[in-house]
This record gives C-alpha cells, sequence and structure tokens, in this order.
C-alpha cells in the first residue's frame, strides 16, 4: 500500500484521524479548532517541521527490534522478515509511521521483531484491526502479517472482506499449509489425505487456493512468491506496498519442522526451472530450462502447459497484470493444484479501484465542506424544542 | 426533536412514498392553513395513558410518536413505551402481528408509559384482542370498526364480532368508521383507495388529538415537511388526520374533550429525545471532550443499529463509521482505530456481545479504549429480538475469558444515555479500558423530555498521550515504556503511532509491568492481573457515591430498593407511590455496576430489607450478594417488558407486610 499523499508520514498532520478530523473543542471553537490535539505527540515539535522534507533515509538496523527472534532455526519466516527489513530502508518510509499488525500463529510472531509500531493481536482478527486502524489514520503505513489458518480458517470472513474493500494496507500470507504454532495440525491450504496429528488417517477436505480466493474476492492486486528467492520475494512486496488499496502476497513458506519440504517440488533449486512459471507483465508465460514450456489458453477459456514444440512460439499467452476482467488471472491460480506441478508466481493481477480509507476520509471532508463547522449544541437541539421557565 | 422511527414495521409507512402514484393532488388543497376553530370546554385531567395497537402495517409507531412530539409541545411530562413484533411484516390481522405504542402524558412529573391504558385505540380485531385485559374495566376503546369483518375477526380469533355480542359492556366503546371516513376524505384527491386506506392512522391520530385537545398545527406541519417529495401520500394524510379531528368534533359521539394542563418543568429548554439517539450524541459529545475522532465499528442488529444510523449522519462531526462483515470484525477495527488515537466504540445487542468478547479481552490486554454498547434484548440466542430484557449483566462484567476486568455502566432512561455515553468514553480513554455501555430495548426505542444541558460546562476528557521518553536504563539511556502508568489511574503511558522514537509493540501475550514486552514470568503475570484489576476498581474513586433516596435519611425507611438500567423509572415512581400511603421507603440508583460506588457496601449495611427488581433472573442480586455478604431479595421479571410502577409497589409493600393495601388505591396516580 501507499500511505496517501496528503497524510504521509511526516509532513504534519497532527490529529490523529489525519487532517480534516483533527478533534475540536466541545463548542467548535478555541485554541483546539481545526489544529493539533493539544496534548497529543505531535503538537510538542515532534515531527514537525519536515513537512516538505523527504523522510530521512534509514538502514536496516532501523527496523529491527531488540528482541530475539524466535522462530525454530531453519525456519522460511526468517528469510521474509529479512526480506522485510531490508525493503523498508529502500522505500523511504519511517519506522514511526509504520505499523504491523498480525493475528496468531509462529507467523503472527512477525511485530515483535520490527522496530515499528505493531500488534500481535487475536486469532485471524489482525484485518479487522488493520482495517480500522488505516481508516482512522490514513497517514500511516499498515502491514497485515498472517498465516494460512490465521487468514484462510479462523479469520477467512475478515481476509475476503479486505479484499473487496480494498483497504490501503499491505498483507503478507505466510503459507507453510500446516499450523505451524500449534504443533502441526491440518490447515485449510493443506492437500486433501494430508496425514497430521489431527488427521491420523489423511484429511479429507479440499484446500483453499488462497490466490484463486482473493482474486475471487475481489482482489486488486494479488502475486505470489516463495522463501528460496528473496529477490523475487522482495520484488513482490514492492509491488504490493505500492499497489493504492489491498497489496496481498502469498508467501510459501516452509515449515521444516511441521511440514517440511512442503514446497520444495517447485522451490528446490533444481526443480525452480521447471516448475515455477514467472509471470512478467506483457510477456508470453513461458518456463523452463530454456523457455521450452509455455500456457496456452485452451478453447474454453481455461488454461493450460504446453510445449513451445507442439504448440508454436506465439501461442503462449501474454500475461496482463492490469485487465480489469479477472478471470483471466483465475485461471492462471487454477494452473496448479498443489506445489507439486507447475505453479505461476509473481503478479496475477494489479489493478486500480477507490481505495477505503480514502473514500471514507473524503465522505467525512466532504460532510464538513458543505454542513461547515459542526456545533454539539446545534446537534443536541436539532430535534424540536421547547423551553419552559 | 421528532422521536426516530425504530420500528422495522414502521417503514412501512414511509414505503407509501414511494408505492402511491397517480394524479398530482388538488392544488386548492391547503389543509395546513386551515386548522378548525376552537370547540367548547375540556374537562381538566391529570394525566392519560393512551396505547394505540394496530397491525404492524398500520402505523402505529408513527402514530404514537406524532402524538409523543405534539403532546411534548405543550409540555406535558411523557414516557413512551413502544412494542412492535420482531417481523417486519408479520401475518397481517394475526395476534402475532399487533403492533402497539403506549405513552403516558401528564401534567404532573412521571417517570413510567403507564400501567393499564385509559384509552385504547384498536385498529384492528386482532389489536382489540391481544391488548383487552390490559385496559380497566371502564376504560376507553376507540375502535376502528371498519376492520372488524368477518375475516379479520376470524384471523383474530373472534368467533363473534365484540362490538356486536355485547362482550364489551363493561367498557365505554367508540366504534369508528376509521377506513371508510378516510376513504371519504381522500375520495377528490386523486389518490387510489388502496393507498388512501393506509391513512387511515392519520384519521386515528386526528381524533386523539381532537379529544385530548392537543395542537394540530405541529402535525399538519410534520406532514407537509415529511411527505413533502410525495403529493398524494402527503394530501391522504392531511385529509385523514384533518377527517379525525374533525369527526370528534363534529360526531356528537364523545361526550367531553379532555384536557392535560402543561406540567411544572424546570425551567430550561427541552426536547423529546430516544434513548439511541441521545445515546449517539453522547458518544459525539464524548469524543469531542476527549478532542480525540470518534470511529464507530458496527453490525447491524435491532435495537441497536440506530445508534449506527445516526452516527452515520454525523460525518460533519468528524465521525467515521464501519458497517463490518460482523460483530468480531466492528469491534476489532474500533480496537484498531482507537491503537491509532480514535475514540473506538462498537455498538450491538446480545448475540454481538458473545462475539465480542475475545476482542475486549485483547483490549483489556493491550489496556486501550473501548467503549462497547451493549443495547439488550431478550436472549438466549436470537430471543425475542423488539423485546427488552436487562440478561447481559453478568457477560459484561464476567463475559470473558482469564482475568479480564472491565467497567461496566448503564443507562437509566432515554435522556439519560447522553450523559452516560459521555462517562463510558471518559473511563475509557482515562483509564485506557474496554468499558460496557448497557442500554436495552426500553430505553433505546422510548422518549422522553429532556432537558438539553449546556455543553460548554461538560468537563473535557483527559487522553494525556504519551510524548517522550518515560524510562531511564541504569546507563542513564532513556526510552519509552508502553506499560509504565499513572500512580492514581494506573492508565498506562499511550504513545500513538505516527511518534518518532516511541515506536513499540503491543499484544495479547502478558507483558512485563512497565517495558511491556513478552513475559512469562509468574510473579509478573501475578502482578499484572492484580494491576488491570486495581486499575478497573481504580474507577470508583472516580465515580459519585450511592446516592440515597431516603426522606428520613439513610438507613431510617424499613425497606431499600436498588435499581439498575431501565429499572430506575419504574422502581422511583414504584416507591413514589408506597410513601403516598405515608409508608417509608428508600432507594438507590446504580449508575455504574463494575466497579460499584466506593459507599455501596455501607448503604447496603443501612437497610434490614433490599429488594432488586431486574428484568433477569436477579443478576445484579448475585454481584451484590457475592461482594458485599447482604440478603437482597431478587424480584424478577422476563417477560420481555419493564416493570410497572404497581408491580414495584406492591413488591415493596409485601416486604412491609402491608401487601393488603395493593386493594386501595395509591394517591400517587402519577404512575401505575
Ligand atoms: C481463538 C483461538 N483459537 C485457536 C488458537 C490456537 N492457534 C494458535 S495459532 C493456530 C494456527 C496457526 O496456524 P497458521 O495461521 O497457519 O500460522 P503458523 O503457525 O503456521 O504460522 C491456532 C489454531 C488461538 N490462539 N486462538
Ligand atoms: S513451527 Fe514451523 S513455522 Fe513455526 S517457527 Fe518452527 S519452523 Fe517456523
Ligand atoms: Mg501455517
Amino acid at each position: 500500500m501507499v500511505p496517501t499523499p496528503e497524510s504521509s508520514a511526516g509532513n504534519g498532520s497532527l490529529a490523529p484521524g489525519g487532517a480534516g478530523s483533527a478533534a475540536r473543542n466541545v463548542n467548535g471553537s478555541g485554541p483546539g479548532a481545526g489544529g493539533p490535539v493539544a496534548n497529543g505527540p505531535r503538537s510538542n515539535g515532534a515531527g514537525a517541521g519536515t513537512a516538505t522534507v523527504a523522510a530521512p533515509a534509514t538502514s536496516r538496523k532501523d527496523w529491527v527490534s531488540d528482541q530475539e527472534v524466535k522462530w525454530c532455526p531453519g525456519c522460511g519466516d526468517f528469510t521474509i522478515l529479512a526480506a522485510v527489513q531490508m525493503l523498508l530502508p529502500e522505500i523511504g518510509v519511517r519506522p514511526e509511521s509504520t505499523v504491523f499488525i498480525s493475528g496468531i500463529g509462529c507467523s503472527s510472531r512477525f511485530p515483535y521483531y520490527m522496530n515499528t509500531y505493531g500488534i500481535h493481536s487475536i486469532h485471524g482478527r489482525a484485518p479487522a484491526l488493520a482495517t480500522g486502524l488505516a481508516i482512522a489514520r490514513p497517514d500511516l503505513d499498515v502491514w497485515v502479517v498472517t498465516g494460512d489458518g490465521d487468514a484462510l480458517s479462523i479469520g477467512g470472513n475478515h481476509f475476503i472482506h479486505l479484499m473487496r474493500r480494498n483497504v490501503n494496507l499491505t498483507i503478507l500470507l505466510f503459507n507453510n499449509q500446516i499450523y505451524g504454532l500449534t504443533k502441526g495440525q491440518y490447515s485449510p491450504t493443506s492437500e486433501t489425505g494430508k496425514v497430521t496429528k489431527s488427521t491420523p488417517y489423511g484429511s479429507l477436505d479440499a484446500p483453499f487456493n488462497p490466490v484463486s480466493l482473493a482474486i475471487g474476492a475481489e482482489a486488486t492486486f494479488v502475486a505470489r512468491t516463495h522463501d528460496m528467492d528473496r529477490k523475487h520475494m522482495t520484488e513482490m512486496l514492492r509491488r504490493a506496498h505500492d499497489h493504492k488499496g489491498t497489496g496481498f502476497v502469498e508467501i510459501y513458506q516452509n515449515c521444516n519442522v511441521y511440514n517440511n519440504g512442503a514446497f520444495e517440488d517447485i522451490t528446490a533449486k533444481e526443480n525452480r526451472a521447471s516448475n515455477l512459471i514467472p509471470l512478467e507483465h506483457g510477456r508470453p508465460i513461458r518456463f523452463g530450462e530454456n523457455g521450452e514450456h509455455c500456457v496456452v489458453r485452451n478453447p474454453d477459456g481455461s488454461l493450460r502447459v504446453a510445449e513451445v514444440a507442439d504448440v508454436g512460439e506465439d501461442a503462449a499467452v501474454i500475461h496482463d497484470e492490469y485487465l480489469e476482467d479477472s478471470s483471466p488471472a483465475f485461471a492462471l491460480s487454477r494452473l496448479a493444484s498443489g506445489p507439486h506441478e507447475p505453479t505461476p508466481i509473481g503478479v496475477f493481477r494489479d489493478i486500480s479501484r477507490p481505495e477505503y480509507s480514502e473514500e471514507v476520509t473524503r465522505q467525512v471532508a466532504t460532510a464538513q465542506a458543505s454542513e461547515g463547522e459542526p456545533d454539539l449544541k446545534s446537534l443536541i437541539f436539532s430535534g424540536g424544542t421547547w423551553s419552559t421557565n | 426533536m421528532t422521536p426516530p422511527i425504530t420500528n422495522e414495521a414502521d417503514r412501512v409507512d414511509t414505503v407509501k412514498d414511494e408505492e402511491v402514484q397517480g394524479e398530482p393532488g388538488d392544488p386548492e388543497l391547503d389543509l395546513a392553513l386551515s386548522p378548525p376553530g376552537p370547540s367548547e370546554e375540556a374537562t381538566e385531567v391529570a394525566k392519560v395513558v393512551v396505547r394505540f395497537a394496530g397491525d404492524s402495517g398500520d402505523g402505529m409507531q408513527l402514530t404514537g410518536s406524532r402524538f409523543t412530539a405534539v403532546s411534548s409541545a405543550i409540555p406535558n411530562d411523557i414516557a413512551t413505551l413502544p412494542d412492535f413484533p420482531a417481523e417486519i411484516r408479520a401475518p397481517a390481522g394475526t395476534l402475532a402481528g399487533v403492533s402497539s405504542f403506549q405513552i403516558q402524558f401528564s401534567s404532573s412529573d412521571i417517570l413510567t408509559p403507564g400501567g393499564m391504558p385509559d384509552v385504547l385505540v384498536a385498529m384492528n380485531p386482532a389489536a382489540l384482542k391481544a391488548h383487552l385485559s390490559d385496559v380497566p374495566l371502564g376504560g376507553t376503546l376507540v375502535v376502528n370498526a371498519d376492520a372488524f369483518d368477518t375475516r379479520a375477526l376470524g384471523k383474530a380469533g373472534y368467533e363473534s364480532n365484540p362490538l356486536e355480542d355485547g362482550n364489551l359492556k363493561a367498557y365505554r366503546v367508540y366504534a369508528v368508521p376509521m377506513t371508510s371516513l378516510t376513504l371519504e376524505a381522500c375520495k377528490d384527491s386523486g389518490v387510489k383507495p388502496r393507498d388512501a386506506e393506509r391513512s387511515k392512522n392519520f384519521f386515528a391520530l386526528g381524533l386523539l388529538s381532537w379529544l385530548y385537545t392537543r395542537p394540530i398545527e405541529p402535525t399538519f406541519a410534520w406532514i407537509e415537511k415529511r411527505f413533502s417529495s410525495a403529493e398524494m401520500v402527503r394530501d391522504a394524510n392531511l385529509r385523514a388526520f384533518r377527517a379525525g379531528y374533525n369527526f370528534g368534533d363534529t360526531a356528537e359521539m364523545f361526550e367531553t374533550r379532555y384536557e392535560v394542563k402543561p406540567a411544572p418543568f424546570e425551567p430550561g429548554v427541552y426536547t423529546n429525545v430516544a434513548g439511541n439517539t441521545a445515546l449517539a450524541w453522547g458518544l459525539v459529545a464524548g469524543a469531542r471532550l476527549a478532542r480525540m475522532p470518534l470511529f464507530l465499528g458496527s453490525y447491524p442488529i435491532t435495537p441497536a443499529s440506530d445508534i449506527l444510523h445516526e452516527l452515520a449522519k454525523l460525518k460533519a462531526f468528524g465521525v467515521k463509521t464501519f458497517q463490518a462483515e460482523d460483530e468480531i470484525a466492528a469491534a476489532g477495527a474500533a480496537l484498531g482505530a482507537s491503537y491509532g488515537g480514535s475514540l473506538g466504540v462498537t455498538t450491538t445487542s446480545g448475540p454481538g456481545i458473545d462475539l465480542k468478547a475475545e476482542t475486549i479481552g485483547l483490549a483489556v490486554s493491550l489496556e486501550l479504549p473501548l467503549v462497547i454498547v451493549d443495547v439488550q434484548r431478550v436472549g438466549p440466542s436470537t430471543g425475542i429480538p423488539t423485546k427488552t430484557e436487562q440478561s447481559d449483566l453478568l457477560a459484561c462484567v464476567y463475559g470473558r475469558h482469564g482475568e479480564a476486568p472491565a467497567p461496566v455502566v448503564a443507562i437509566k432512561s432515554p435522556s439519560h444515555a447522553f450523559e452516560a455515553a459521555i462517562e463510558a468514553c471518559r473511563i475509557a480513554v482515562e483509564y485506557r479500558t474496554p468499558v460496557y455501555l448497557l442500554s436495552d430495548g426500553y430505553v433505546a426505542n422510548s422518549t422522553e423530555p429532556w432537558r438539553l444541558p449546556d455543553v460548554d460546562a461538560l468537563a473535557p476528557i483527559e487522553a494525556a498521550f504519551a510524548t517522550g521518553a518515560n524510562h531511564a536504563d541504569e546507563e542513564g539511556r532513556s526510552s519509552y515504556w508502553p506499560y509504565v502508568r499513572d500512580p492514581h489511574t494506573l492508565a498506562r503511558a499511550w504513545a500513538l503511532p505516527g511518534t518518532p522514537g516511541l515506536e513499540h509493540r503491543l499484544g495479547g501475550l502478558e507483558k512485563a509491568d512497565g517495558s511491556g514486552e513478552v513475559s512469562y514470568d509468574p510473579a509478573n503475570h501475578a502482578a499484572m492481573v492484580l494491576i488491570r484489576q486495581e486499575k478497573v476498581d481504580a474507577v470508583a474513586k472516580s465515580i459519585p457515591p450511592a446516592e440515597v433516596d431516603d426522606p428520613g435519611g439513610i438507613g431510617s425507611a424499613p425497606v431499600l430498593a436498588v435499581s439498575w438500567g431501565s429499572t430506575y423509572s419504574a422502581v422511583l415512581a414504584g416507591v413514589r407511590r408506597v410513601r403516598s400511603r405515608g409508608l417509608e421507603a428508600a432507594m438507590v440508583h446504580l449508575v455504574h455496576l463494575n466497579p460499584f460506588p466506593e459507599n455501596l457496601g455501607e448503604v447496603l449495611a443501612r437497610y434490614d430489607r433490599i429488594l432488586v427488581p431486574e428484568m433477569n433472573l436477579g443478576q445484579l442480586s448475585e454481584l451484590l450478594r457475592a461482594r458485599y455478604l447482604v440478603d437482597v431479595q431478587r424480584i424478577t421479571k422476563v417477560e420481555g417488558l419493564p416493570f410497572r410502577a404497581s408491580e414495584i409497589e406492591e413488591e415493596i409493600l409485601e416486604a412491609l407486610g402491608r401487601g393488603d393495601l395493593m386493594a386501595k388505591e395509591s394517591s400517587d396516580g402519577a404512575d401505575t
């Protein structure tokens, strides 16, 4: 996501709630009118005077908290943490204006390790808290970190509604196809038949494909990456962050304790060329050591993998991230039914649609512009009144 | 004010606008400017209880609220009780589909909408059947005679027509052909008969306005304004209203008109307000007093939705309202907004309270403000959505896992919602805690005159955000610790995102006191549990002591009645009735249910007999017994309707050993 320009970090927009909704005195006048919250943090000069100056540069260490990272050694989460901590200095945001909100799970410990503002909330509800914060404070750069259980099981409802609202934030789904924190039960992304402690005879339910789900839920930005390629991951995170609205990234993440090797078929160095399908906007979708495989469209509109040798050089589908119609992106997401066959990674979809918190702020500003200085007294006198003496 | 139309069923009245088509109204029609002239002398009465009852499509809530508005303009003292089915349109003509609105209007101070109605306006047989048993013998029935056809009688379960079979001999019956008179009045207006027929509620309003010498201009003006975009409906309603009024004047059916003189009000400016409206305004006021933007996260549910509706209109106040995907998200979004420095509020009713519990527990742990409004309704489960109850008290005091204390404030009457909402905001912000604000279906929908406060005199709420470092380590390096506390309130230092240098992480994991870092240390946890409890307990230092109403001095009366929430008015009225018999009774009302006022234990210790009437099975009684080891006597009512003053009176008389007196009418007849 990108913070809205009029309220970006350090521009001296003072009241919580951003410009325009600055708290006023009860009678609508006096020193507080239209101005800062008198006892607010930024009225003491902190942050003032930086209005037109670009945010001071930060380095990776500015983003690293003093907390010891407690994931299992070898966990894919480390790669993601490093990628985020290296990306943030590059994109010129400030720690004080950055908030990480997570649910519960191994992945959701993430905020503790970031030297930013953050909340480690409750299971599945990070999108709800983040939505409220993003609406209330469009000046902040809000990130959600969640797991496959957190986002798609207990928090499934919030997840889909976040997508459709297009709230300005970036959401990273650490998909390890397992419940890590609770020690290895199957998750809504585990393959059918998964044998775990809670499914000793194999799981029975069909998994979600998070990318399909997000596209179906009207997401405006959907990408997939994995924890074995930090460069690709960083690029996806950057793109998701740059996107105005909800930027969703599914990250295949190895849980080396409870689901080790879940993505090996496609992410191991030796398998990548043949099993990862990199999506690049405006380019034919081809993969393989020598680009010998490609993705072609079937007569019914669905997509399939084919050999260039069989279908010809020009047969491959040209990837277009910006299509309003979500069917092609959805078709791409259906190419692989699990990470054991050629699987697209990259940006599936990047379209523009009004961003929710900006729209909320606009409605408030419009009402304030047309209805004038609000006054508590006239509000409570707005019904019929009578006087006695 | 125009009381909001809270009944889903009443939307039926308003959709008339869209439904009516046809020729434009008669341009010559100028009813509003030609009210009927003054009529002959009226008989003066001190107070009257009128109940309008009809099918849920008959517009009884609208009729009742209009009658209320003109009565408050007299000004009479008033209290109202809307009562309607949960279905938007229950099967027409059936008992289940009956909607009613009771109003008591008086020339003296009243507290309740009254018990038995002096006058029952019944728009159809089902309405008569459903409510007749509440009308005292000798009471007045004003009946729409046209509605008593065989089919309608059958639907209501009448074997013969009560208007003809002599079964209503004990009442004073006025059988008025309201439908046909309304149709007649609208004959040349171009309004289709089917649509004109729907204006018969205005005929009833006109008739009652004549009978009780209510001013008619405000109603004309209101109809003009309300239906300005639908001329046909406007004209039909104006004609029907006028026809009803004139019918009273000319039909020689009524021996006399009645007059209820203005009530002595304390000097001031008044408005007539519903609980949900006053509550919404109180939240706006609370946020302003705290100089924080108001953020409401809500999911629609009866009877709380009107608070969302009201706040959604108030964007000019900087209010942001968010209709979430469910109650969990509504609470979560409000908490997220609070984290960012807004005053986060979430509004709901019982089922939603269950869903929000985990998020409220998180707010307890994060120590952030969150106001949770519970407009209680009949439970368990979906229960009876439109009926009132007070059965969520224990859920709010205790209903979270772990030791998760939270303050609870309850609204005692419609206008009190304003003040109580500000109080909930104060506690939430100044103590950094979730606070429950309890309302109920009765106070939410009923109205009362409200002497408007001087908003400039309201005390500010101090958020006192953290602005800098508050901790120094051994080497003298300073930093911000989120769980450093104010020594008096025990509120933690609250830094907002956006403040440079104060970055910190919060979470639901147990935190080390002071630094706020994750801590699994047993001793620290024990300390934190106690601190969180002490913080909530400390709220008691900031609230007024329980005020005992005992004319002979505290401890003088032999019995004390304890009220909370909306039982306030019935309990006070019941106590007054007892006193009017020359007996002594004391009363104390609790606005704060957690923590209790500091002196409450002492107060209770002064009385031998303590009665606690509640619309549940004795939830406050349990809290009082557990907390103070006193033998309070529970008085319970779970019928979906508020207590009546006479019911409380009877309980007190029993407790005084004077139950025999109930047979004799109390001289304080103001509230029954
Ligand atoms: C309401 C609630 N139910 C259950 C749990 C237990 N729980 C914690 S994390 C978790 C699953 C986490 O899985 P996932 O989201 O995939 O995160 P991971 O640990 O794999 O990163 C569960 C079931 C909880 N904390 N809260
Ligand atoms: S259990 Fe799995 S996901 Fe959790 S920290 Fe360990 S390796 Fe990572
Ligand atoms: Mg997982």
